[in-house]
């Protein structure tokens, strides 16, 4: 098996790991012994393993959060619901496939689901435009959260977004208009809602999908009010220091852990969700599972007033 | 009377708060009218409004001089002055930045918000200041508005804010970001007690503000020759690599796109505010 697209970071183990796997391969076919020589790789790969992820920095995991096999949102959608019936079209202008939304299970629960996606290759990228919405994106999104509310489901939203797309069109359409309405209108939705930050959470973009009873993050995702590039390029006028700025805005999940933004962090297999897919599934549905039995438990005015004060909340010294 | 209610001592904010910025020198020495090269407007009338008197070029006005056209004489009583930004990230020079935005501006943060008459009817009103530190919205600013919008909901009355800032201030990360979403949950509660909320766009409003309570009036007005928007015209042009019209992201783009109700020359604007004041009058009493 071959390492697709390593980071800087992790060129040496993963070279490592895949000479081991071909060792094996060649032991079994050829009928040879080589356990003893394995054992030892195998130990020196355990360190470098340890050596490499633990540790990372804000920078390292940015990438992570970014790496384009990492699963996006409809791996999770098929993974961990059943029967998703995607939606489309924004009944004004367009169906923006930057955000991909519709019905699914979840437990024999039925369920909302939204998320932003990005593509698997160049094609699909131009398709969903990296994953950066126009206004349709956002207000199909609003489009299936009314939807949501009128039918009580429960709502369930992936972020993984650059951001918001910085275009014509979507400016004479109203982007700051579509971002607002879900702002205001996903603090006021009688529904659970839950918000899990699957990889890149781009600014104001993510946060149309963000405003949520419990925001749940992966270990290596990001989640920051401006790109390390666009800080270091306002801030600095150096964008060479965008790597700087990355550890700077607090952006991984830890921090905005500290800082109360996030609820809880789900932590990705070692080398990141995209080397082991199915134990992040794996994870994500369960602690999903976990938050919305809390939240269906709740009064539909008592979440509506707690998902204010957990707002009212962020950023206030504890006094 | 406000005040009463309040249970405050009468006094006028402004008058105890020497703003360094007077009407009329908020240009740099020599500046020209960015419209029509003019040197800046030297009668009282111009400059109480600070509008060109010969292309009406409007400049950037000052929290205490809109505060000053917009509400009667002695009716402005500020509202939470006490609240300012922390350093939330111990982010690299901010605090340095914000220590200086206040000695330039004479103010504690980017937004002032208070209650206040316009020719009687009884407002709340916020109003933020594009000169400190580009007007960008932090907790401080997030929560003035905030609490802006909840003591109006408290003593039923009516809301506008003058907007004028770049967006989420960076130096705050995530803290600024979530902002957003908490003036937008704010103004949703006010709205939904069916009282009215008025923004004025000012230039100018881009970014986060833009994308969070600015738009989300009942009535949005706009100032002409504004610049509004989502992404800054520069992000714009490196994404699609072409050179954007002047007119682009102007007030007068906005109204043609749907955007905006209403383009208001700064001389007509407290009467205008008034007449739709009192068109809601009695409403959620």
């Amino acid at each position: 098996m071959n390492y697709t697209r390593p980071l800087e970071f992790e060129k040496d183990y993963l070279e490592l790991k895949n000479k081991v796997e071909e060792l094996k391969a060649l032991a079994l076919q050829k009928n040879i012994n080589l356990n003893s020589e394995l054992e030892a790789l195998e130990n020196r790969m355990g360190v470098l393993q340890a050596e490499r992820y633990n540790n990372l920095t804000a920078w390292q995991i940015y990438q992570m959060a970014r790496h384009q096999e990492r699963p996006f949102t409809l791996d999770y959608i098929n993974a961990i619901f059943q029967d998703f019936i995607e939606l489309h079209g924004d009944r004004c202008y367009a169906d923006d496939s930057a955000v991909v939304g519709g019905l699914a299970w979840f437990d024999e629960i039925p369920v909302t689901v939204l998320g932003h996606q990005k593509g698997k290759d160049t094609n699909e990228n131009l398709r969903r435009n990296f994953g950066m919405a126009h206004p349709e994106g956002y207000r199909k999104a609003y489009r299936l959260m009314e939807q949501a509310e009128k039918f009580g489901r429960p709502l369930i939203c992936f972020i993984d977004t650059p951001g918001a797309y910085p275009g014509t069109g979507a400016e004479e359409r109203g982007q700051a208009w579509a971002i607002s309405r879900n702002l205001a209108r996903m603090s006021s939705l009688r529904i659970p809602i839950i918000s899990l930050v699957i990889g890149e959470g781009g600014s104001g973009g993510a946060l149309a999908l963000g405003v949520a009873d419990r925001v749940l993050m992966l270990s290596y995702a990001v989640y920051s009010v401006i790109s390390p590039y666009g800080c270091a390029s306002i801030l600095l006028n150096d964008a060479n220091r965008s790597e700087e700025m990355a550890e700077k805005l607090k952006m991984t999940a830890p921090d905005l852990l500290n800082l109360g933004i996030i609820d809880e962090i789900i932590p990705e297999p070692l080398e990141g969700a995209h080397r082991n897919p199915q134990k992040t599934y794996q994870a994500v549905e369960e602690r999903i599972r976990f938050n919305l039995r809390e939240l269906l438990d709740q009064d539909p005015a008592d979440l509506v007033e707690r998902r204010y004060q957990r707002l009212r909340k962020i950023g206030r010294q504890p006094s | 009377m406000i005040k009463d209610r309040l249970g405050f001592k009468s006094r006028t904010k402004y008058a105890t708060v020497k703003p360094r910025w007077e009407p009329g020198v908020q240009t740099a020495d020599g500046e020209r009218c960015p419209g029509c090269g003019s040197p800046p407007p030297v009668e009282d009338d111009a400059r109480r409004l600070m509008v060109c008197p010969d292309c009406g070029y409007h400049f950037p006005l000052g929290v205490w001089e809109r505060v000053r056209l917009i509400t009667d004489e002695d009716s402005f009583v500020e509202l939470d002055a006490q609240i300012v930004s922390g350093d939330p990230l111990g982010f690299p020079g901010y605090v340095e930045k914000l220590e200086s935005a206040r000695q330039d501006t004479g103010l504690k943060e980017a937004v002032v918000t208070g209650m206040g008459a316009v020719y009687g009817q009884e407002v709340v009103i916020g109003v933020m200041d594009g000169r400190f530190m580009m007007g960008s919205m932090g907790l401080a600013v997030g929560e003035k508005i905030t609490r802006a919008f909840e003591t109006a909901r408290e003593y039923k009355l009516p809301v506008v804010i003058f907007t004028a800032s770049g967006g989420a201030r960076m130096q705050e990360g995530m803290v600024s970001l979530l902002q957003m979403a908490k003036t937008s949950a704010a103004v949703e509660r006010f709205s939904q007690s069916g009282l009215l909320y008025i923004s004025v766009l000012t230039h100018p409003t881009t970014g986060g503000v833009t994308a969070s309570f600015a738009s989300l009036a009942d009535i949005v007005l706009a100032e002409p020759g504004a610049t509004i928007g989502f992404a800054g015209a520069r992000v714009i042009e490196q994404t699609i690599r072409q050179k954007l019209p002047s007119s682009f992201q102007k007030s007068e783009f906005l109204l043609d796109h749907g955007m905006i109700d209403l383009i208001i020359n700064r001389e007509e604007l407290k009467g205008f505010l008034y007449k739709l004041l009192r068109f809601h009058k009695g409403r959620a009493m």
